[in-house]
């Protein structure tokens, strides 16, 4: 198998040139985000430009790095299949983003097809503004089509990516919950080497329904996770997420949520646990359209080493939108004085009878209550262990699937005990 | 079993223990009285091994060992244990989980098997009843929410659960009402033995009703100026802080 390198935004753009006639989707709206991807280049890539939205995070080392296509060895997966962690639920597998039929196991209450045999890029995402979403549309090859039907409680579903070295992969996710239907979705991600995983979800959620979407990013140290999601929520329905970004050397999740329909619920939680010189980057923009509805986001950040956390969240209130109850926390725990934290918040309203909050604290791990543990006889990183643990708590609460967030809890101690290695 | 020789220790370069020389042997509970801010509480947190606090001359040693030289955790393992006088909160720490890292961690080091779960809980099951503190007590995070009463109890059922050799009570009748302050007493009496030392450090001498110390020491300024037998307490009481000491000096 020959193996090409590319690299930098003119690697991509070479890249779709050779398989523009074979891949998948409308070679129209490819060929547009061709065009606005050549436009924008990736973030931070060109010195002296730097948009707004891209402020605290640069894409430099993605420019720089190289990939190979195609990629030419799947050898090594079965090991890290082996490493996922155990969860008895139905499975959708992608290695290097193509779809592994042999390592999945199909669910019986979700209708699932791929994006190679039914390429669908939905209706949210904006290729001309966020230019990951351009490279995405561009280079899409496969992904998860799925669908809930109406008044179905489809249950635990895990979503799993599996990446090798130096590959790059623009999976392309749509998901659809018809009124009532209910779905958690477990999002694993998970690799060797340095690589690219740069996914793109369409999320419609529709009246009276609820997906539950639990994320653990636990990529490759030197690998970059870029993963852009919109979602448009009806009334009543609710979009409640929790995102666990632990990988990669530089992360970035963004999600565009949209309240559309009066009483709808949005709750975008996380935790970040960094270090050595990880950077990752959780942005989120919450557009409230329609009255009466919910949004809560709680971001914690756990930064040792010479770590980078960002959080960027953005509430927008439409002149409408009244009665909307929004809350915005961002905590950062930082466990190393070259260890730093960004936060940016910005409210923007217009309707008048709103209930809005945002706030942010920054801290060290508090020396009376590691004394206090030590002091009882338990080893010093076991306690600092249990501070942060105790920390992140109150955000794992929030994912109320116990086996969900057991796997969470797992890959917590798991980062704790890299860092103390 | 413990020895201190010449112990002097300064917080922020302010001195606050100057030459403190005090053995305690194996299976006795002494007493510790003084006014505030002549360094009982400095005295605790140096023992137990607070980074805070400056050791600038004298030594320590338990059981032989060089105590000043070991972390906290070393020292807990030895078989010393501090009943603070303010207890932490441990926002999102659950009190059974704590107590079980702490004893297994004790285990560990003592080269004994780790307690799962189930034995765990039928252990302190019984400690919580026999100090008569809530049921849910063990499910609550550690010491959050907790009154003033039900803390000072916590630390104390830490100390019945973890069986140490040398505990120091710092102030730990204060806050309590008599019946809680009984429980309490009850609670360190029933550890009392050939292998059980205490240093109880109190302001006040009712506790020592209750807890029959075997020598009592009055500490002021920085160094003890008396030390004596239980009826030095009620001397103590009758003089006040301040005759005793003018007498002394």
């Amino acid at each position: 198998m020959t193996a090409l390198a590319h690299t930098g935004t003119a690697g991509f753009l070479a890249r779709y040139d050779t398989l523009r006639d074979r891949l998948p989707g409308d070679p129209r709206q490819r060929d547009a985000a061709a065009d606005a991807f050549r436009r924008a280049g990736l973030p931070g890539a060109v010195s002296g430009r730097r948009e707004e939205a891209w402020k605290y995070t640069s894409l430099r080392p993605v420019a720089d790095a190289s990939f190979l296509q195609p990629v030419t060895s799947l050898a090594g997966d079965s090991t890290l299949i082996g490493r996922l962690p155990y969860i008895d639920a139905p499975r959708i597998v992608f290695v290097d983003g193509q779809f592994r039929p042999e390592l999945s196991a199909l669910p019986p209450a979700v209708e699932f097809s791929r994006f190679a045999d039914r390429a669908e890029y939905g209706m949210l995402a904006r290729p001309d503004s966020e230019p990951l979403v351009a490279l995405n549309t561009m280079l899409a090859e496969d992904g998860a089509v799925l669908s809930v039907a109406g008044g179905v409680d489809a249950g635990l579903l895990l979503l799993v990516s599996v990446a090798t070295d130096r590959a790059a992969f623009h999976p392309r996710h749509t998901i659809h919950l018809a009124p009532c239907a209910r779905l958690t979705l477990l999002e694993l991600s998970i690799g060797d080497g340095s690589y690219l995983h740069n996914p793109v979800f369409d999320v419609q959620v529709a009246e009276d329904a609820a997906l539950t979407h639990v994320r653990l990013q636990d990529e490759a140290l030197s690998a970059f996770h870029f993963s852009t999601l919109y979602c448009e929520i009806a009334e009543r329905g609710t979009y409640d997420s929790f995102g666990l970004n632990l990988g990669a050397r530089i992360a970035r999740t963004e999600a565009h949520v949209g309240l559309v329909g009066a009483k709808g619920i949005a709750h975008l939680n996380g935790a970040q646990l960094l270090g050595g010189v990880q950077h990752a980057d959780f942005t989120t923009v919450v557009k409230h359209v329609a009255p009466s509805c919910t949004s809560r986001q709680t971001v914690k950040n756990v930064l040792a080493g010479r770590s980078q956390g960002v959080f960027q969240g953005r509430i927008e209130v439409a002149r409408a939108a009244q009665k909307t109850d929004g809350y915005q926390m961002n905590q950062a725990l930082l466990l190393s004085p070259d260890a730093e934290i960004d936060t940016k918040p910005e409210l923007e309203i217009f309707a008048d009878d709103v209930k809005c909050s945002h706030g942010a604290t920054v801290g060290e791990l508090d020396s009376e209550q590691l004394f206090y543990l030590r002091s009882r006889g338990i080893p010093d990183a076991e306690a600092r262990s249990m501070l942060v643990r105790a920390f992140l708590a109150e955000a794992l609460d929030a994912v109320t699937h116990d086996a969900v967030r057991g796997v969470l809890e797992s890959a917590v101690e798991g980062w704790w005990e890299r860092q103390a290695a | 079993m413990l020895e201190i020789r010449g112990l002097s220790a300064a917080i922020e370069e302010k001195p606050i223990l100057q030459g403190i020389d005090l053995t305690v042997p194996q299976g006795e509970v002494h007493a510790i009285m003084g006014p505030n801010g002549s360094g009982k509480s400095t005295l605790a947190y140096v023992l137990s091994g607070r980074e805070d606090y400056v050791v600038t001359a004298g030594s320590v040693t338990f059981d032989g060992r060089d105590l000043l030289a070991m972390a906290p955790e070393e020292r807990a393992a030895a078989g010393l244990f501090l009943a603070f006088q303010y207890p932490v909160e441990l926002p999102g720490v659950g009190n059974a989980n704590f107590l079980r890292t702490a004893l297994n961690a004790l285990r560990r080091s003592r080269g004994e098997s780790e307690l799962d779960a189930v034995q765990f809980l039928k252990l302190a099951r019984a400690e919580t009843k026999r100090l008569a503190m809530p049921d849910d007590m063990l499910r609550r995070n550690v010491n959050v929410g907790f009154s003033g009463g039900e803390k000072k109890r916590n630390e104390v059922l830490q100390m019945a659960i973890l069986r140490p050799r040398l505990a120091i009570l710092d102030e730990t009748d204060s806050g309590l009402d008599i019946d809680a302050l009984k429980i309490v007493a009850d609670g360190v009496n029933a550890l009392r033995g050939p292998d059980f030392s205490a240093l109880v450090i109190t302001h006040y001498q009712r506790l020592l009703d209750y807890i029959v110390p075997d020598r009592v020491h009055v500490l002021s300024g920085g160094r003890f100026v008396r030390s004596g037998g239980p009826e030095l307490a009620h001397e103590l009481e009758a003089k006040g802080y301040v005759g005793m000491v003018a007498e002394t000096v």
